[in-house]
Formats: structure tokens, C-alpha cells, sequence
């Protein structure tokens, strides 16, 4: 150790003792412009009055089996579909090692309310809305939902089946406050 | 080198590849790498540098508040609230931008009364002078736009009183009210149009800014002495010597800035701006920032509306002419033994007519007011152009080596230094 700090030279220690200034003088630097950035950068971020919009109830008691709703949610529009019994069955039926996004449908509604499917309506291709929503809208050829943009087709469990689309329909966190009542986010 | 080509010394590829064909590093190594800087700058050099920091600071923190304010006449206020509660580091943000309008007056009112005192304004740096006049009305409007946005009390009566200035206009004065307004009264037009010229200005003075530089970088910096360096004994290349120099002055002043953003952020503003505007109330107190006190004074010490406005106004256009109104030959004020009274007695005029601008328009205020007026514009049109031609200054320092470096013999000096004659251009 004596020889690092007290080389031969007073020109090598004079060397090392600047090069150790520079680089605390650059590390002191590159902390406090971090710090001066970071505010800029979390400015951008959602500000608390949409974050206090990241939540929201939905009553689910006037929707009839085979009827859906569409809800906004974070700017988005959310599907609520309550399915009917053969619609559940075609979604079950599915040998899910074929799919493309390889998901089965009990993973995609809650345990006990079968019924209920939620999913984000944009289409995972390239963010268009799909059809199917209303009973004058075509739904495709797998009876979930249509994009009318680059006809991609969703199954009964929002599952993409046919089309550009690459992934299923994405289920966003909700739970259930009573049979008929959820939480989404 | 190939034909066409600039001249490139630099040894790095990618450099020499950039630089031979568009010269900015060439340039930037010229203008601020070994420019050559008078070796005796004060601390009083350091307040242009600091300008161009707050000029960028508030073009950042601005671009940043506009993405989250609303010019309209229903959402401004709130916009701004919203700002200060719900967005993220948005009170920071807010705060930085609103004491830095006060910091960039404080910077730039420095920055002008050293030219005032050390006579920068005069041959050959007239019109360098003349962009730094319209940078400051420049800042003045861009201030002054920028106050109305939060639509608080004071940002609409300041709208509404300022504007109708141009009243006082004979014939078509109304008719520019009007048209100022875009409308009958300060309303929904005149705050967005107030937005994107308070958008636009910051970047017209960034222009204006690089004009003063470049018109800078042709005269070489005064000094305090007043005296043109002679010979390269009187310069030092710029950097390290004021990189440094200015680095270490910015860190003082950050910290002076951070100390009101942190601690005393609304102490320079008016509580009433935090109460949103209306049209039907005006404020029993209305005064401007501290920045406009002292033209404000100069307005109500006028009884006549016409006559109060030009005074205004002349009050920054009797800036242009300085270069011509100081008739005397010396520049630094060190060396103007009458001159200097007459200076620091301006100096303190513009303080008095600052307070008087705060207080109200009666009484000893008003005939303080009017005192300080008088004054103001006496030491620009007569004081300066007579001082000028009666004063004998003293003697003046044969170079800016000369006061500070001993003689041949004189003293311990570097080896070399000694070695030949001190040049004398």
C-alpha cells in the first residue's frame, strides 16, 4: 500500500490525485444532473388526478345472458359480455395447444362466475376497437369478436383465432364485489 | 484536404469527418475554448453566462408546464392548480418557473448595470449594447405575457392595465386595445394569444442572444479596467480560466435560486394571483412584479395618461441611445472620479423609484416618485452627456498587465516571463 501512495515520483502522485478529482468531480456531476432529470422525466408520468381515475365499478345486473357492455377504463374501452351457456361450451371445447396464444378459458373468467367475461376491447394487432358488442355487429367466425381494421377473429373467450392479431384479448384486473357488481383496475 | 473542404485539426475520424465538413467543433473551440478573455474579469462577468443558464431553464421548465396547461379561460386556473397538486414534481416545476423569471431579471439588471458602470456599451460594443436593449424589452413583454397565464386576479388586471397603456394612444388607440384583446375586454382571445406568444418570445431571444454573442465575439469582452487588452500578457483563453470561473459563480447562484424555490417560493409573488380572475372585481391593491416597480413608479408619477406611457416606454428606449449620450472617452467608471457619484446616486434612484412603485400613488410617494423620475432621465440626458465633457478622469493603466505585474525587476515572476520585454501593441 505504501507504494500506490507514496510513489517514487511526485509526478505520478500529482497524476493520480487529479485523476481521482476528475472522477469524483464527474460522479458528484452525473448524480446531481440525474437528480435534476428525474423530475422531468416522472412530470410526464400519469399525474394523481388520472391515477385517481384508474379505478372504476360496474353494475352488472341489467346485462342478460348473451348481452355485453362496453365500459371505459383508463381511457379504453373494457368488453363486459355475459355469456350463455353454449357460448361458455364453444370457448371450453377448444383444444387449447392450437391456439396461438395458448390460454384456457377458466384462466380468463373467475372461479364461480363463469359467465362473466372482461376483456380490454383493443385489438392486440394493431389497437383498433373490434366489433361484436352489439347484436347487429358481426362477430366473426369463432362467435367472440371482429376487427373490422385487418380482420382478425376472437373467440367466445376473447381468444385471437384468426387474423393478424398475435395475442388473446387482455384480461385486466377486476374482482368481484357482489355477483354483480365488479372493480376493474 | 480535399477541395471544398474545411480545415479541420482535429485527429479523431468521426470529428475530423464532421468538422471538415460543417466547423462547429473548430468554432466552438474558437469561441469558447481559446478565446482570448481579458485576464481581469471580476465576479460581475459572470452574469451573462448565468442569463443563458435561467434563459435555458425556463425554456425547459416552460415547455414542460405548457404540456400540462389549458389556455382557456375556464381551465387556466385549474390547469395551473392541477399543476402545483396532482402532476407529478409539478409544484417543482412551477416554482422553478416562476422564481426564474424573478432570477433572470435580478441576472439581467446586473448584467446591465455592470455595462452601465464599466462602460461596455461604448465604441466599438454600441450595437452589442443595443441587442442586449432588445433582449431586455424582449423579457419584459415575454414576463409580462407569461404572468397573465395563470388567470389569477393579478394576472387579469395586470392583462387589463397594461394593455390599455395603448389607450393613451391619440385616435386608434382603442382601436389597438381592441385588437390586442380580440375582443372588448380581456377574455378568452386575448389569454390564448398571450400563450403563444409567451411560447414564442423565449425563442426569439435565444436568436436575439446569439447575435449578442456573436456580436461580442467580434469586440472581445470589455473589462474592468475599460482598457483594451494590448497584447496576449492581457488575456487568458477562456477555458479553463472562466469555464471555471463561471461554473463556480453558477453554483452560487443555483444555490441562491434553489433557496426560493425551496424555501420562500411565493415570497416574490402576490397572494391575490392565487384567486382566480374576475372580470367584476378589481383587487384594492394591484401592483406588478418587483422587476416592473421602478417603471411603474415612473408611470404614476405622471398625471397625463399620454405623457405617463411615453415616459414608460422611454424609460427603456433612452437605453438605445447611450452609446451616443456618454460623451466621455473612459470607459470604466473606476476612472471617473465625478461620473461616479452621479452613478451610484442612479443606483440608488432606481431603488427608490422601485419601493415607490410598491407603495401607493400618494403623498411623500407620489413626490418621491416624481423626484426619482426626474432624475432618472436627467442622468441619461443631461448628466451623462455633460459629465462626459467637463470631467478629468484619471490616468489610465498603460495595459491590463501593467497595475498587477511588477516592472522588469520588479519582483518574483514565472521563469520566462522575465525573459523579454513586456509587448506593447
Amino acid at each position: 500500500m505504501a507504494d500506490t501512495t507514496h510513489p517514487e515520483g511526485g509526478h505520478g502522485e500529482q497524476k493520480s490525485r487529479r485523476d481521482f478529482l476528475y472522477l469524483t468531480t464527474a460522479a458528484v456531476g452525473a448524480v446531481g444532473v440525474a437528480a435534476f432529470i428525474w423530475p422531468f422525466i416522472d412530470y410526464m408520468n400519469p399525474a394523481a388526478d388520472v391515477l385517481a381515475l384508474a379505478s372504476i365499478q360496474v353494475d352488472l345486473s341489467a346485462v342478460e345472458a348473451g348481452q355485453a357492455i362496453t365500459v371505459m377504463w383508463r381511457g379504453k374501452p373494457v368488453f363486459v359480455r355475459h355469456r350463455t351457456p353454449g357460448e361458455i361450451e364453444a370457448a371450453r371445447a377448444v383444444d387449447v395447444d392450437t391456439l396461438k396464444d395458448p390460454q384456457p378459458d377458466s384462466a380468463r373468467v373467475q372461479e364461480g362466475h363463469d359467465q362473466w367475461l372482461v376483456v380490454v376491447g383493443i385489438c392486440t394487432h394493431l389497437g383498433c376497437v373490434p366489433l361484436g358488442q352489439k347484436p347487429a355487429d358481426p362477430r366473426g367466425d369463432y362467435g367472440g369478436w371482429f376487427c373490422p381494421c385487418h380482420g382478425s377473429h376472437y373467440d367466445t373467450s376473447g381468444r385471437a383465432r384468426l387474423g393478424p392479431a398475435p395475442t388473446n384479448l387482455p384480461v385486466p384486473e377486476y374482482s368481484f364485489m357482489s355477483d354483480t357488481r365488479i372493480t376493474i383496475g | 484536404m480535399a477541395q471544398g473542404l474545411a480545415e479541420s485539426h482535429y485527429s479523431n475520424p468521426t470529428i475530423r469527418w464532421i468538422d471538415s465538413r460543417l466547423p462547429i467543433f473548430t468554432m466552438m473551440h474558437k469561441e469558447y475554448g481559446e478565446y482570448p478573455a481579458p485576464k481581469n474579469f471580476n465576479y460581475f462577468w459572470n452574469f451573462g453566462a448565468l442569463a443563458m443558464v435561467v434563459l435555458l431553464v425556463m425554456i425547459v421548465t416552460g415547455i414542460f408546464l405548457a404540456m400540462h396547461y389549458t389556455a382557456h379561460v375556464d381551465h387556466a386556473f385549474n390547469s395551473v392548480e392541477a399543476i402545483m397538486r396532482d402532476v407529478n414534481y409539478g409544484w417543482l416545476m412551477r416554482y422553478i418557473h416562476m422564481n426564474g423569471a424573478s432570477m433572470f431579471f435580478i441576472v439581467i439588471y446586473i448584467h446591465v448595470f455592470r455595462g452601465l458602470y464599466y462602460g461596455s456599451y461604448k465604441q466599438p460594443r454600441e450595437l452589442l449594447w443595443m441587442l442586449g436593449v432588445v433582449i431586455l424589452l424582449l423579457m419584459i413583454m415575454t414576463a409580462f405575457l407569461g404572468y397573465v397565464l395563470p388567470w389569477g386576479q393579478m394576472s387579469f388586471w395586470a392583462a387589463t392595465v397594461i394593455t390599455n397603456l395603448f389607450s393613451a394612444i391619440p385616435l386608434v388607440g382603442e382601436s389597438i386595445v381592441t385588437w390586442l384583446w380580440g375582443g372588448f375586454s380581456v377574455d378568452n382571445p386575448t389569454l390564448n394569444r398571450f400563450f403563444a406568444l409567451h411560447y414564442l418570445l423565449p425563442f426569439v431571444i435565444v436568436g436575439v442572444v446569439f447575435l449578442h454573442v456573436a456580436a461580442l465575439h467580434i469586440t472581445g469582452s470589455n473589462n474592468p479596467l475599460g482598457i483594451e487588452p494590448k497584447s496576449k500578457r492581457d488575456t487568458l483563453p477562456f477555458h479553463p480560466y472562466y469555464t471555471i470561473k463561471d461554473m463556480f459563480g453558477l453554483g452560487v447562484f443555483l444555490i441562491f435560486w434553489a433557496m426560493f424555490v425551496f424555501f420562500a417560493p411565493n415570497y416574490l409573488g402576490h397572494p391575490d394571483n392565487y384567486i382566480p380572475a374576475d372580470p367584476l372585481v378589481t383587487p384594492p391593491h394591484i401592483v406588478p412584479e418587483w422587476y416592473f416597480l421602478p417603471f411603474y413608479a415612473i408611470l404614476r408619477a405622471v398625471p397625463d395618461k399620454l405623457f405617463g406611457v411615453i415616459l414608460l416606454f422611454g424609460a427603456i428606449v433612452v437605453l438605445f441611445f447611450l452609446p451616443w449620450l456618454d460623451t466621455s472617452k473612459v470607459r470604466s467608471t473606476r476612472f471617473r472620479p465625478v461620473y461616479k457619484w452621479f452613478f451610484w446616486l442612479f443606483v440608488v434612484d432606481c431603488v427608490v423609484l422601485g419601493y415607490c412603485g410598491a407603495m401607493p400613488a400618494e403623498g411623500i410617494w407620489l413626490v418621491l416618485s416624481q423626484l426619482g423620475t426626474i432624475y432618472y432621465f436627467g442622468f441619461f440626458l443631461v448628466i451623462m452627456p455633460l459629465v462626459g465633457k467637463f470631467e478629468r478622469p484619471r490616468p489610465l493603466p498603460a495595459s491590463i498587465s501593467e497595475p498587477v505585474l511588477p516592472q522588469s525587476g520588479g519582483g518574483p515572476l514565472p521563469a520566462g516571463a522575465t525573459a523579454k520585454p513586456m509587448e506593447k501593441a
